[in-house]
């Protein structure tokens, strides 16, 4: 592991974990509170795995009351907590605390209610992503939010990450798909946030609590909107010579007023890989592969694949297929669901890196890339949501080399910082957690930063919810509160007044 | 007598929020004035006024975003994204009618209001297609958040709760938004003579269809003449007429529907979003109520069955635009009450100055959430120099 600063652990806490779990247990009765460390180490990392550290306990509530009494005492005791789903975060945002209690929502597991006619489900946090759909598909709805790792990541998780997925251009991410939480704060007290309803009362509490990496409560219930699936679905799978003909397709696309269902590019390594691993029928010529998929009534879709094949057409495609099947469309995707596993298939590790770039950047970071790889000695595969920018960069390195990780992590930093030179920011939709957090920087003033903390400061002002993640330097509530007021020193401003 | 400061860059607005700070003056922030009849009045000796800070810096049609200063006026821009055939998805209306206002506004009013239109259940609202912005808050610094980038989940999503916060926790100097292609072509067809419980229950039908309805409105019976339940739907040529036929086809056992061509279409959904069937130079109080779209007609008979009240449903019922009789209380307490039957919010939209001082404007929320809203309040302004009482009495 590099070295990571974490928050200074608290000595007290360690001292008195026994009492602590005896205390738990009393909260979470049963099995709920795991103290072994053989136990505990199912949970020393997330999806982020060259970071590990296990946690003070481990508690698994199953009730709300429960959760509230835990965050409750916490509170009472000057405990550390962090939350955690089912732990597919790439950026370590569920990274346990030496010195803190994981608390573990994957007893959250029930949808509660779904209510067709007004067109949302109520779910548990620690229902995966894809049951929600499986959950009402039946009657032809889904829920549109969809991460690569919908079979394993809980909504819980995707609202503290504020997920994505490759129809987000066209449906949004978590934060435009939620419409109520049930939030149970540090203090234990348990607010409701939103309901069936849209748009909130007052301040939007619910647009911050989506993607705040779970610093500012803990979410036991969660209102989502589903939608009725398209009528048909059809993709194009385009071949470029350059990744600049194949960037300008997907801006002309969009130029000319079509928001695709999802447009995904990949570069020629990531072709390759996923062609081996996979045999997707995938074009190993192209220097850029594209993937259009148009979504709507099949009138719609028959004309906009027409003019998207026109589009790529004068923008030098090299070969085109259409889909003509769902298993046809199905092969197409095959190759770029599967790209992250290709990739771990053709070294012994790699690093998945997620920042967003304007469009029009995608040529000088990737040719900018090629010289960092050059540089660092490392290969990259790039993966790219083109519609919206967001770019996923895959390291290739081996951990077993010594000095690679670490190579590995500079050269991911490297491109990231180069994202926010063009114009982009450091995270598309994995997260800040641990893993960027001291990039932060490269993006924001310190001023910008504690604006960002105040807000921690008025749902948690002792800090004790997920400490040492998303934020480089962590400040104390009262320090970030203070003003120095200079009365009668700061002169009337010379500007105009009436 | 007021006075009033007028930045005329990012510069001059930072160093008079500075001096406002110092002096403990609080601000009354305005950009064009189209909606300070909305809120309640806040107290305050300074007006900051923005409306020099115009002029769009940054947009890329391609990219489908825009960058403007803060108080750029509406019009310009949405003739500017015209001319690429682009809009802001979420259809901002014009409440220059309804309130006696001299049109629609600046972006940061839109910004700060948070208010969207008919495509609202569709689309989402102002703040699902607001990126970032630059600032400066009650504490007189500069900050900025968010991006130029659609998908950005960098640090916490301060753009959310800028949105709807009526200028109270900062003064923005630069706003970028999300902008999408304007549909090709849309059309509308009207079901009439439906209860406002048959019409609800038609608009949850019409929305569990894969017909992508943009917009679905119930007017009762008296407003315009006999009930009418509206559908829209927008897109390409023959995706429209396919999606109109088959939703049509859907509903046709509700009896004939009435199919408008896109003009017409148009004209009438421009009605709905601004609320102009209430805009007859009254002050009769206008409530805006968000419910679940199944309560609507529930709510609404709630209301009427205390006063003599006038509405209409948008949201497929998720919205009432509700008009009250003149009364010293707004008849606030009947409206809180047919809301309270739900998860939903009841917001005064249109008062006289008197009435909004001494009614809660906004929904009060439960005390859990109350404080937090106080906290972030305080943790943006902590001396509330910023339109100071506007949302609530203590904020």
């Amino acid at each position: 592991m590099s070295n990571l600063k974490m928050p200074e652990v608290d000595q007290t806490a360690l001292a008195r974990r026994q009492e602590v779990a005896a205390d738990l247990r009393r909260i979470v009765p049963g099995e709920g509170v795991i103290d072994e460390a053989e136990e505990m180490r199912a949970y020393e990392s997330d999806g982020l795995t060259a970071y590990k550290q296990v946690p003070l306990l481990v508690v698994l509530p199953e009730t709300v009351e429960q959760v509230s009494a835990v965050l409750k005492y916490a509170s009472d005791n000057g405990i550390k907590v962090v939350p955690r789903g089912a732990g597919t975060s790439l950026s370590g945002g569920a990274l346990p605390l030496a010195d803190g209690i994981l608390l573990g929502l994957g007893k959250f597991n029930k949808v509660l209610e779904i209510d067709y006619d007004n067109r949302c489900a109520v779910v548990q946090p620690g229902v995966t992503n894809l049951a929600i759909t499986q959950a009402v598909q039946h009657e032809g709805f889904y829920y549109a939010p969809d991460p690569s790792s919908q079979i394993a990541c809980t909504i819980g998780g995707n609202i503290a990450e504020n997920s994505g997925g490759v129809h987000c251009l066209k449906y949004g991410l978590t934060t435009n798909n939620v419409l109520g939480l049930e939030v149970v704060l540090i203090t234990g007290e348990v607010v409701r946030i939103g309901g069936k309803h849209l748009d909130s009362e007052g301040y939007d509490l619910m647009g911050l609590m989506v993607g705040s990496e779970g610093l500012l409560g803990v979410v036991t219930e969660v209102t989502v909107r589903i939608l009725k699936a398209p009528e048909t679905a059809r993709a194009v799978l385009v071949g470029f010579p350059s990744s600049e003909d194949a960037g300008q397709c997907v801006a002309d696309v969009i130029s000319s007023g079509i928001i695709a269902g999802g447009m995904e590019m990949m570069d020629k390594p990531a072709i390759h890989a996923a062609e081996e691993f996979v045999q997707a029928g995938y074009p190993l010529d192209v220097e850029a592969l594209l993937i259009v998929e148009l979504d709507g009534p099949e009138a719609e879709v028959d004309h906009l694949i027409e003019r998207v094949s026109q589009i790529a057409e004068k923008n030098n495609s090299v070969s085109m297929r259409v889909s003509n099947s769902e298993a046809e469309r199905a092969s197409f995707w095959a190759g770029r669901k599967a790209a992250f596993p290709a990739v771990g298939r053709i070294s012994p590790d790699y690093y998945c890196m997620d920042g967003t770039i304007p469009r029009h950047q995608l040529p000088k970071v990737l040719g900018r890339m090629n010289e960092l790889s050059q540089q660092y000695g490392l290969r990259v595969a790039n993966v790219f949501h083109a519609g919206d920018g967001n770019l996923h960069p895959l390291i290739l390195y081996d951990a077993n080399v010594p000095g690679e990780l670490e190579k590995a992590e500079d050269f991911g930093s490297d491109i990231l910082t180069l994202c926010v030179e063009v114009g982009g920011v450091l995270t598309g939709e994995h997260g800040v957690g641990v893993e960027k957090r001291d990039l932060m920087p490269t993006m924001f003033t310190e001023t910008d930063l504690n604006h960002q903390q105040r807000v921690k400061c008025a749902f948690d002002p002792e800090g004790l919810l997920n400490p040492g993640k998303v934020f480089p330097e962590l400040h104390r509530c009262a320090e970030l509160g203070r003003m120095h007021i200079h009365r009668g020193q700061v002169p009337f401003p010379d500007i105009p007044r009436f | 007598m007021s006075s009033t400061l007028k930045p005329e860059d990012a510069a001059q607005l930072h160093d008079a929020v500075q001096w406002a700070v110092a002096e403990e003056k609080p601000l009354d922030v305005v950009g064009l004035g189209t909606k300070r009849a909305i809120g309640r009045p806040s107290q305050h000796e300074f007006t900051m006024d923005l409306s020099a800070l115009t002029g769009v810096t940054l947009y890329e049609p391609e990219e489908l975003v825009l960058s403007a200063r803060a108080a750029t006026p509406r019009a310009e821009v949405e003739q500017l994204l015209r001319d690429k055939n682009q809009e802001f998805a979420f259809e901002p209306p014009d409440l220059s009618g309804l309130l006696g206002a001299s049109g629609p506004g600046t972006l940061g009013g839109m910004v700060a209001s948070n208010l969207a239109g008919p495509r609202r259940i569709k689309a989402g609202a102002v703040r699902d297609h607001f990126l970032g912005f630059s600032g400066v808050s009650g504490r007189g610094e500069t900050f900025k958040s968010g991006g130029r980038v659609v998908k950005n989940v960098t640090g916490y999503d301060l753009p959310k709760i800028i949105a709807g916060s009526w200028g109270t926790l900062a003064v923005l100097s630069d706003i970028t938004l999300k902008v999408l292609p304007a549909a090709e072509t849309e059309g509308s067809f009207a079901v009439e003579g439906l209860s406002d419980e048959m019409a609800v229950a038609a608009m949850s039908r019409a929305f569990q269809s894969s017909c992508e309805v943009s917009g679905a409105a119930h007017l009762p019976e008296g407003l315009l003449g006999a009930a009418a339940t509206v559908f829209r739907i927008e897109g390409i040529g023959p995706s429209v007429e396919y999606r109109l036929e088959k939703l049509a086809a859907l509903l046709n056992d509700l009896g004939a529907s009435e199919k408008m061509d896109p003009e017409a279409s148009r004209d009438l959904w421009r009605s709905i979003r601004d609320v102009s069937f209430f805009a007859n130079g009254s002050d009769r109080p206008v409530w805006r109520l968000s419910v679940p779209p199944m309560d609507g007609a529930k709510v609404a008979a709630a209301v009427a069955a205390k006063c003599e009240a006038r509405w209409f449903f948008d949201w497929a019922g998720g919205l009432i635009w509700c008009e009250v009789p003149e009364a010293d209380n707004a008849s606030e307490q009947i409206v809180r009450a047919a809301v309270a039957q739900t998860s939903g919010h009841a917001t005064l939209i249109r008062a006289p100055q008197a009435i909004r001082a001494a009614v809660d404007v906004f929904h009060p929320p439960e005390p859990g959430l109350a404080l937090i809203a106080q906290n972030v309040k305080t943790a943006f302004d902590p001396n509330g120099i910023l339109n100071p009482g506007r949302m609530y009495a203590s904020a």
